[in-house]
C-alpha cells in the first residue's frame, strides 16, 4: 500500500509518580528523630571532624561511625544560591536563597533553604539560625527553613586564622547518646517526575491508522520482516524501514497464558487470557486479551479477530474468528 | 601478552529477607562487602577499584545510587564504577570487575551488586504508563508464561516438570543458610497444589521479592598467592545481548543465549559442558527456565532439558546439580540475583559451599540474563588455574 501523508508527530506528558520508602539505619534514625525533637545531631569521624548531617561511613577511612555530637540550631553560611520562581515542593513558596549552612559546632555544611526577602540580604559569612517547623514528624523538613540570625558576623571568609568559626569557637559539639522515645526508623520519600513523551513518527503513523481500525506495519528493506507496531527501522538490521504494509485483521494465538489474579490498575475480571497473536501478515507477535471463548477453551492456533470498544485506540480485545484453527507448523516461528 | 589469571578470593552475602527494614542501602552493601573482605582477609586499603551494579534506579527511586555508597564501599578515591544490565546486572557487574583484573588495569577489585526490593516496586518501576502505548495486560509473571506454554508445546515436556523443578530448589535453599525462602515444610504435593497465578506458573513456582547484597573480591596472581582460602579461578566470561522484541526472536532459547555460553565453553576449553561442568548455578526466575536455559547453554539438546530435570539429573546429588544455593527461586534481589549466582559456583569449586556442597565440584558456571531476555551473562570458574 502507498504511505499515507505523515500526520503531526503526537506527544503527551508523562507523570512518573511514586512514594519510595526508606529504612533509615542507626545513624539517620537518630538524625531524623533529633530534628523532630529540635536537637540537630552530627556525627564524629575517626579524625575527629563532626559532620553534619551524619553518615554511617567515615569518607576517609571508610571505617564505621556512629559517635553522635549536638551541635547547635545557629550556623553560618558558606554559600549559597538566589532561587527568584520556587517550584513545585521546594521549601518556601516565596523567592528564597539555597544556602550551604555549617552549623556551629560541625565542620561540614548542611543544604537547606534560607528565608531573605532578596539577594541583597544574603551573603556567604552570614549567621542564621534554625526556624523549627510547627509540626515535626523525623523528616529533613521538620527544619522549616533556616532565616538570618542577630549574632556577629563571620566575615566573607567564615573562617578566622585558627581555622574555627568565630562564633562556633563557643558551641563545641557536645556528646549525644542518640537515645529518644518513639524512634523514627523508616520514612516515605515521595518522588515526582514530569516529562514531556513523543513516540515518534512511526508510532504515530501507527495510531493514525488504528483510528480508522486498520494495523499497519513497516516492512525491512533488507530483511524484508514486516514489524508491528513499526519503530521507524528494523532492530535486527539497523536499516530505516519506510514500506507500509496493512496487516490482519485476524490473526493467531501463537502462544499464551490464563491471568488468576487482579494486575493493580487493571479493571479485567479475572481469569482471563493474555495472548501473543500474529496479525496475517506480521512477522512477529503483539500482545492483547482473548474474549467471547471461555477462558479454559483457548488454545495456541486459535485463529481470532479484533474487538473494538468505542473510542478505544487499540483493539479492546480479540475474538474468535469464524475458521479452523492454524497448523502449527505456519505460526512456530511467531511465539 | 596473554590476559592476568583472576581469581576469587572473597565472597559475602547478606541473610537474604523480604525486608531488611533495620539497614540502610548503605548498610546493606556494606554487611555484604565487609563479609567478602574478611573472606579474604583483606581490608580497604587493600582494594584498587569498586565496581557495583543494580537493576534499574528507580526500583528503589535513588538516582545513581553508586554515588552515595562510596562512603560505605571504601571507594573514596579509588575508581567506582556502575554496571547496568537489566536482570544479568549482576553478572555483568562481575565480568567488568574481572576484565580490569585480566587487563592489569587493577590488582584487586570489590565487586558488588544489590537490591532492596522491600523499599521499591519493581513493578511500576518497570510498566511506567508510557502515553500512547498499551499496558501490559498481565502482571509480571505473565510476560514469563506464554514462553513456558511455548516450550511445553515444543518440546511435549509434561506439565508437572515445573514443580519438580521448585521443589528441588526450595529443598535446596534449606541448606543454605543465606537463601530467602526457608520452607521447612515443602512437599512436591503443596507445589503442585499452590495457586495457579499465570496457567501455567504456579505461585510455588515463582521468584520471591528479596533485600540482599552480594560482594566478591576479585584478584591477580599474586593476590591469589595470599588468599588464606583456596581461590576459584575464571576460565571464562562473556557477555551478550540482543533486542526484546525482533521478527524471529525465540524466547525459548535465544540466540544471544546460546552464543554467549558458546564464547565462555571456548574459553575455557569446554567441549562437552554436560560431562566437563560439575555444578550450575543458572537464574531461573520461574521453574520452567530450568529444562528451558539447560537447552539453551548446552546441556542438553533442544527438546531434551526436561529429561535432565525429570530423571534427577539437576538434584543436589545428581549427575549435573543446577542450583545447589536454592537459586532465584528461593532468592531474588534483583541486581544481586546474577552476582549470586556467579558467587555460588566459585564457592562450589572453592569447596566452601557448606551444606549444599557439590562433592568434588572442580568446574561450575554461573549464569545470570535479564531484560526480556534481552542480556546475557556467564562465567566459569575452576578450582585450578587456567593453564593458557
Amino acid at each position: 500500500m502507498s504511505s499515507a501523508p505523515a500526520p503531526e508527530a503526537l506527544s503527551a506528558p508523562l507523570t512518573v509518580e511514586f512514594p519510595f520508602t526508606r529504612s533509615l539505619g542507626p545513624v539517620q534514625s537518630a538524625f531524623l528523630t533529633g530534628l523532630r525533637e529540635r536537637v540537630p545531631l552530627g556525627v564524629r569521624t575517626s579524625d575527629g571532624r563532626v559532620l553534619v548531617p551524619p553518615v554511617e561511613y567515615d569518607p576517609v577511612t571508610a571505617e564505621e561511625i556512629g559517635e553522635l555530637v549536638e551541635v547547635a540550631p545557629t550556623g553560618t553560611v558558606t554559600t549559597w544560591a538566589w532561587n527568584p520562581a520556587p517550584r513545585r515542593d521546594q521549601p518556601l513558596s516565596t523567592p528564597f536563597a539555597w544556602v550551604l549552612v555549617r552549623l556551629d559546632g560541625a565542620d561540614t555544611a548542611l543544604l537547606h533553604a534560607l528565608d531573605a526577602p532578596g539577594p541583597e540580604a544574603v551573603h556567604t559569612g552570614m549567621r542564621v539560625r534554625i526556624r523549627w517547623a510547627a509540626e515535626r514528624g523525623g523528616a529533613i523538613t521538620d527544619i522549616a527553613c533556616f532565616e538570618p540570625d542577630d549574632g556577629p558576623d563571620d566575615g566573607p571568609e567564615g573562617r578566622q586564622d585558627d581555622g574555627r568559626d568565630s562564633s562556633a569557637q563557643a558551641a563545641e559539639a557536645r556528646p549525644h547518646d542518640g537515645r529518644f522515645a518513639d524512634l523514627v526508623t523508616g520514612i516515605v520519600a515521595p518522588a515526582r517526575l514530569d516529562y514531556r513523551y513523543s513516540p515518534g513518527r512511526a508510532q504515530t503513523r501507527y495510531l493514525a491508522a488504528l483510528a480508522e481500525h486498520k494495523t499497519v506495519g513497516e516492512r525491512c528493506p533488507s530483511c524484508r520482516k514486516v514489524y508491528v507496531p513499526p519503530r521507524g527501522a528494523c532492530p535486527t538490521c539497523g536499516v530505516a524501514t519506510a514500506e507500509q504494509v496493512e496487516v490482519g485483521p485476524r490473526g493467531t494465538v501463537t502462544t499464551y497464558c490464563v491471568v488468576n489474579i487482579k494486575a493493580k490498575n487493571l479493571d479485567i475480571e479475572v481469569p482471563y487470557v493474555y495472548a501473543h497473536i500474529a496479525l496475517d501478515g506480521a512477522d512477529l507477535a503483539l500482545h492483547a486479551r482473548i474474549g467471547g471463548i471461555p477462558y479454559d477453551q483457548v488454545r495456541m492456533g486459535l485463529r481470532v479477530e479484533p474487538v473494538w470498544a468505542e473510542g478505544g485506540r487499540y483493539p479492546d480485545h480479540y475474538r474468535p474468528a469464524d475458521e479452523p484453527d492454524a497448523d502449527y507448523d505456519a505460526y512456530k516461528e511467531l511465539l | 601478552m596473554s590476559k592476568e589469571p583472576v581469581a576469587v578470593v572473597g565472597i559475602g552475602q547478606t541473610k537474604h529477607v523480604a525486608a531488611r527494614h533495620d539497614v540502610s542501602i548503605a548498610g546493606l552493601v556494606r554487611e555484604a562487602a565487609v563479609r567478602a573482605l574478611q573472606d579474604a582477609r583483606l581490608g580497604w586499603p587493600d582494594i584498587d577499584a569498586v565496581v557495583i551494579g543494580k537493576a534499574p534506579d528507580f526500583f528503589e527511586g535513588v538516582m545513581m545510587p553508586e554515588l552515595y555508597l562510596a562512603d560505605a564501599l571504601g571507594a573514596v578515591g579509588k575508581p567506582m564504577l556502575r554496571v547496568h544490565t537489566a536482570g544479568s546486572v549482576g553478572g555483568s557487574t562481575a565480568l567488568v570487575a574481572a576484565n580490569l583484573v585480566a587487563a592489569r588495569v587493577h590488582r584487586t577489585v570489590l565487586t558488588l551488586a544489590f537490591e532492596k526490593q522491600s523499599e521499591s516496586n519493581a513493578m511500576w518501576g518497570l510498566s511506567l504508563p508510557i502515553p500512547f502505548q498499551q499496558p501490559l495486560l498481565a502482571g509480571a509473571g505473565g510476560f514469563f508464561a506464554p514462553h513456558i506454554r511455548a516450550y511445553m508445546r515444543r518440546t511435549g515436556a509434561p506439565d508437572t516438570v515445573g514443580s519438580l523443578v521448585a521443589y528441588k530448589d526450595r529443598r535446596n535453599a534449606l541448606k543454605n543458610p543465606y537463601a530467602h525462602l526457608h520452607e521447612h515444610d515443602i512437599t512436591l504435593e503443596k507445589v503442585q497444589s499452590s495457586p495457579m497465578l499465570w496457567d501455567p506458573v504456579r505461585y510455588s513456582e515463582t521468584c520471591p521479592s528479596s533485600d540482599g547484597a552480594c560482594a566478591m573480591i576479585l584478584t591477580d596472581r599474586g593476590g591469589a598467592g595470599r588468599s588464606p582460602h583456596p581461590p576459584a579461578w575464571v576460565h571464562g566470561g562473556a557477555m551478550r545481548s540482543e533486542p526484546t522484541l525482533f521478527a524471529g526472536k525465540d524466547f525459548v532459547s535465544p540466540q544471544a543465549g546460546k552464543d554467549c555460553a558458546a564464547d565462555v565453553y571456548r574459553q575455557a576449553g569446554i567441549a562437552d559442558p554436560r560431562r566437563e561442568i560439575d555444578a550450575v548455578e543458572m537464574y531461573v526466575p520461574f521453574s520452567w527456565y530450568e529444562p528451558m536455559w539447560l537447552e539453551n547453554l548446552g546441556f542438553a539438546a533442544e527438546g531434551e532439558g526436561w529429561k535432565l530435570t525429570e530423571s534427577g539429573v539437576t538434584e543436589l546429588d545428581g549427575d549435573l546439580p543446577v542450583n545447589p544455593s536454592g537459586g532465584v527461586l528461593s532468592t531474588n534481589p534483583i541486581g544481586a540475583s546474577g552476582m549470586i549466582r556467579f558467587a555460588e559456583a566459585a564457592l562450589q569449586v572453592r569447596g566452601q559451599a557448606g551444606e549444599h556442597q557439590v562433592d568434588g565440584a572442580r568446574t561450575a558456571l554461573g549464569h545470570a540474563y535479564g531484560g526480556g531476555a534481552q542480556f546475557f551473562s556467564m562465567w566459569l570458574v575452576g578450582s585450578e588455574p587456567p593453564t593458557s
